[in-house]
């Protein structure tokens, strides 16, 4: 299988700070690829990394097998929709349609008609003009437009309303149904994702905590509660995602692919949006730790 | 055609719920051999979820031996649920809607008309096993 996205110990410093740092990721071909998690923890300069419009301060990444941004062949390759969907105010839709063609050989002028047509668009209406929704529609539409085997998406659907959030994802998954693009989004909701979604990425704090295909994900956390525990006490098969703890009982949510035996737990299914839950309160919790505790 | 629908609540992965409304639509003749399934691509965008969840749905109906794709063209059923018993649905509804009637005016709201609908049903099977 290949991969999308390869990833290795890559990271992204601005001054003393680490935006994004020790990611390692390898994410196969035909996804729709989630990446989840709190405002600021890393998730655009993730994305930025990728399309090519950061540099790496430590270690490396490649997509479709090239490195990001730097040949035009690659730039073709990936479409990208930066944040809040940015087009012109001043220019009208065939404007952005012609500006697309002048700037990608393999514009698909013909697809990106259709397409504003059945979105019920007026090729003379001004960009500014247009509403979020719409707005969206039209920056999808141009990177659609570019045939790309990676679609890069940027909190796309987060500032539109239900319906135009549907309507968005729906064209996302049209391309995908049609093409077999590999496309990657990110959200700081996981209901945004949860059903479009086959591949997940949590990245909190700057670091990517858990990736993997969500049915994976699923089937191999599990929430379990029981009188109160030590950590000491978890068989190794069993990584700690989470704890909470009262003086009588204990609420840890593991990761595992074998059985859990110990007759004390009362044992739960978790669903995505408690699984993302988990790492998010997981990693915070262990930020606040005293280091000396911290526990790998 | 038939339209799916997801519920979020249901607790079911969204792919198996897409077998069990077609298993559904067989069983109540909603579906019958050689309908047209909605194409994974329609079915996808109308239900908002990733095409391969629904590819894997047919999949598995395909495994059942309930559909069959033609490359191309489409997925098709080629096999019913429904049987003979179908025509006695009709009959068996119109009793079992005169006893829910009997049940309302004897008082019990629906909690209870479900709890000993399913504890007759509990207690005929464990008849069938005796």
């Amino acid at each position: 299988m290949t991969a999308v996205i390869e990833a290795n110990g890559l990271g992204k410093r601005y001054g003393h700070k680490w935006a994004l740092s020790e990611c390692t990721l390898a994410i196969p071909d035909g996804k729709v690829v989630g990446l989840v998690g709190p405002n600021g923890a890393g998730k655009t300069t993730l994305l930025h990394l990728s399309v090519g419009l950061l540099q790496p301060s430590a270690g490396s990444i490649s997509v479709l097998g090239g490195r990001p941004g730097t040949t035009a062949t690659q730039l073709a390759r990936v479409g990208f929709v930066a944040q809040d969907t940015p087009t012109r105010a001043g220019f009208s839709i065939a404007d952005h349609l012609r500006f697309g063609r002048w700037m990608n050989p393999n514009f698909d002028a013909k697809l990106a008609e259709e397409r504003i047509e059945s979105l019920g668009l007026d090729l003379r209406q001004k960009a500014g003009k247009l509403s979020g929704g719409q707005r969206a529609q039209l920056a999808l539409t141009l990177a659609m437009a570019k045939r790309p085997e990676l679609l890069v998406l940027d909190e796309p659907v987060a500032s539109l309303d239900p319906l135009a959030r549907r309507e968005f994802l729906q064209g996302v998954i049209a391309v995908v149904a049609d093409s077999g693009t590999s496309v990657i989004l990110s959200s700081h909701l996981v209901a945004d994702l949860e059903r479009v979604c086959d591949y997940l990425v949590v990245v909190v704090n700057s670091r990517v905590q858990v990736a993997g295909e969500i049915d994976e994900l699923l089937a191999s956390h599990h929430r379990l509660t029981g009188p109160r525990h030590e950590r000491a006490a978890l068989p190794r098969d069993q990584q700690l995602v989470n704890e909470s703890h009262t003086d009588r009982q204990s609420t840890i949510v593991v990761r595992t692919n074998d059985p859990i035996l110990d007759p004390a737990w009362t044992v739960e299914q978790l669903d995505l949006e408690d699984l993302v839950l988990a790492y998010m309160t997981g990693a915070a919790a262990q930020d606040r730790r005293p280091k000396l505790g911290v526990h790998s | 055609m038939i339209e799916f629908h997801l519920d979020a609540r249901s607790g079911m992965a969204p792919y198996q719920q897409v077998v069990q409304q077609v298993r559904h639509a067989l069983r109540l003749g909603l579906l019958v051999v050689g309908d047209q399934l909605p194409t994974v691509k329609e079915a996808a965008t109308s239900l908002t979820i990733n095409p391969n969840t629904v590819s894997k749905a047919y999949k598995e109906l395909e495994l059942l031996g309930l559909v069959a794709a033609r490359p191309g063209i489409g997925i098709f059923v080629t096999a019913t649920l429904s049987n003979d018993s179908l025509a006695a649905h009709g009959p068996l509804r119109q009793s079992l809607q005169r006893w829910v009637t009997q049940a309302r005016r004897a008082g019990l709201d629906d909690e209870s008309i479900d709890a000993l609908y399913k504890e007759c049903l509990r207690s005929s099977a464990a008849e069938d096993v005796a």
